[in-house]
């Protein structure tokens, strides 16, 4: 049995992940850091400490589907880091005949479950798995990340109706919600609250956290997994850019690319928040 | 429809594609466990209430959803299932498309797509519910393959083609009984057109119901001593290349019949085979740049071009070009 990471550990591990997310964005000179560095510890506990993920081909493992394809980034960042790839591979992200896409496509690297970019799907698929993984039995789970001003999408709604339709206790949506998207504050483009509450109406099991806290994260994720009869939805109130003084709660910082002088600003950031 | 015409192929005795959908979805539910069937809140229309009542356990309706219908089916195979959805052509490629693209064909996932109510013969429920772009929107995508059949049995035969092959798949139905022109010993392979009728004077490339329409115009033509060559092409995509040119060179000019937009549909697939290695001339009977509307099926057909008096007409312009 592998030893399990500790909040102390996993919080480590995150900052190592933003500094080399946010170092592959800058390789790249294109992506989006901003949501990338939001939803950077709730991942960090799903794929580390959470989720059963020994291997990409196993097919006992865990499903995760990133509707939010555009922090693809992050996602990388995450895969080598299991050791799916070679971290070198990372600078390659969004060059010519690189793997790594610039947003999400489906076994490319190993680990990433399924193509995605164009919002609102990723929801559907983990139905999907969901129900195919309770018709065989299996100890699956399927997870879902995305993104608040997703929510705007039709199809999540279709998909929320869905996986509570089906009494889906394997299924576990998590929302980033940092309260951004790329024209503004999603209260202003286009409102989504109260999300909680209008998750609540849709018969989800709804948990709210502060999802830049490590330990809110994992006690969130340990408890969807003992709810039965009906999904959850973990509301991760997050920070764009969070970590990053420059980028925290930046619009701007949504889809571009830090100069060097500005990840070495950032890595010294996020190097003295360790040392905190 | 079927009864506006004469016997070409033994039976009149009509039946609509979408039951050998369900004929093949019934015999794959008894000898494949991983096929399951999606539909969208129209079972009974497209006639998956049949695997429904057999296998409830692997039906999922998913209610008025066709985007998250396509997706589930994405998931369902990603977990090793081999998933069917179904609706109407109209909702399931143009509602549908972005997950289609995205999820499915970009992923080459094994989902199964198929839209019932193709073409113009859909009749009074009009333009909205006339699927007559599918063809051509699938055929655009990468992975996908698209296969249009021309009656019961072939519909069967493509449904338990689709679910033996890996990898994402499009099939067209439609909503009226249309005659039987294959039996059991037919072959059937997908990207494999079939010669229906041997002739040497002009070839006649069909697709789905069109493939009677044409039978009936060969007849009308063989009075007037023209050898007209019937091609059965039920597989749009991968095209039948080989079959087509051959046909080209031996006939030297073709006639493409299809229930479906000629711009993007079949004609252009066919086209796009012939001007680049075989540039004989060729004409396009089939829905010409607008929409659908109410009326009897019959009626619709012969008001949008679709009978086998506007292949004739079609082979005779043909034929001045050629001479």
């Amino acid at each position: 049995m592998e030893k399990l990471l500790t909040i102390r550990e996993l919080k480590h591990l995150a900052t190592e992940i933003r500094k080399d997310t946010l170092r592959s964005i800058t390789a790249a000179g294109s992506g989006h850091p901003g949501g990338s560095l939001s939803a950077a510890d709730v991942m960090t506990a799903l794929y580390f400490r959470t989720a059963s993920l020994s291997s990409p081909i196993d097919p006992n493992r865990d499903r995760i589907f990133w509707s939010k394809g555009h922090i693809a980034p992050l996602l990388y960042t995450l895969l080598a880091y299991k050791g799916f790839f070679p971290k070198e591979e990372l600078m390659t992200l969004r060059k010519l005949g690189s793997r790594l896409q610039g947003h999400p496509r489906k076994g490319s690297p190993p680990g990433v479950e399924t193509s995605g970019g164009s919002l609102g799907q990723g929801l559907s698929i983990a139905v999907g798995a969901a129900y195919a993984a309770r018709y065989d039995k299996l100890p699956v789970r399927a997870y879902c990340l995305t993104g608040d001003g997703e929510l705007q999408e039709g199809q999540i709604w279709e998909a929320l109706m869905a996986g509570a339709h089906f009494k889906l206790d394997n299924l576990c949506a998590i929302i980033d919600n940092n309260g951004l998207q790329i024209d503004g504050k999603c209260s202003e483009v286009m409102g989504i609250d109260d999300v909680a509450a209008k998750l609540r109406a849709f018969n989800w099991h709804v948990i709210s956290i502060d999802g830049n806290d490590m330990e809110q994260c994992v006690n969130a994720l340990d408890e969807a997994k003992t709810v039965k009869g009906q999904p959850t939805a973990i509301v991760a109130h997050t920070i764009k850019g969070k970590g990053v003084s420059f980028m925290e709660n930046v619009v701007g910082w949504h889809g571009k690319a830090p100069s060097q002088d500005e990840l070495a600003q950032a890595i010294r950031e996020l190097d003295a928040q360790e040392c905190e | 429809m079927a009864t506006a015409h004469k016997d070409v192929c033994g039976t009149l005795e009509g039946k609509a594609t979408r039951y050998g959908y369900s004929d093949g979805l019934l015999i794959l539910g008894r000898t494949d466990p991983r096929v399951f069937v999606l539909d969208a809140d129209l079972a009974k229309s497209t006639t998956t209430d049949r695997f429904q009542k057999e296998f409830p356990d692997r039906f999922i309706d998913c209610g008025i959803a066709e985007a998250d219908m396509v997706d589930i089916a994405g998931g369902l195979s990603l977990m090793g299932k081999v998933p069917f959805t179904s609706t109407y052509g109209t909702f399931m490629v143009d509602r549908a498309l972005d997950q289609i693209r995205v999820t499915v064909a970009y992923g080459e996932l094994n989902v199964k797509i198929v839209g019932a109510h193709g073409g113009i013969s859909v009749g009074p429920d009009g333009a909205t519910h006339q699927a007559l772009e599918d063809l051509g929107t699938m055929r655009m995508l990468p992975h996908m393959i698209v296969i249009n059949p021309c009656d019961v049995n072939e519909a069967r035969k493509a449904t338990l083609a689709v679910a033996a092959m890996q990898g994402p798949a499009f099939i067209r139905l439609g909503r009226e009984a249309v005659p039987i022109l294959t039996d059991d010993a037919t072959p059937f392979e997908i990207g494999k057109g079939i010669t229906f009728e041997d002739g040497d004077d002009v070839t006649i490339a069909a697709t789905g119901y069109m493939v009677y329409e044409a039978l009936l115009a060969h007849e009308e033509l063989a009075r007037e001593g023209i050898h007209a060559r019937v091609l059965n092409i039920h597989t749009i995509k991968p095209i039948d290349r080989e079959l087509l040119l051959k046909a080209a060179r031996e006939t030297g000019a073709v006639v493409t019949a299809e229930e479906h937009q000629v711009m993007g549909g079949f004609g252009s697939a066919v086209a796009e085979v012939l001007v680049q290695d075989c540039p004989v001339p060729i004409e396009f009977v089939g829905i010409k740049d607008r929409f659908g509307e109410s009326g009897t099926p019959d009626e619709l057909l012969t008001a949008f071009g679709c009978r086998y008096t506007d292949i004739e007409a079609a082979v005779h312009r043909l034929l001045k070009r050629k001479e």
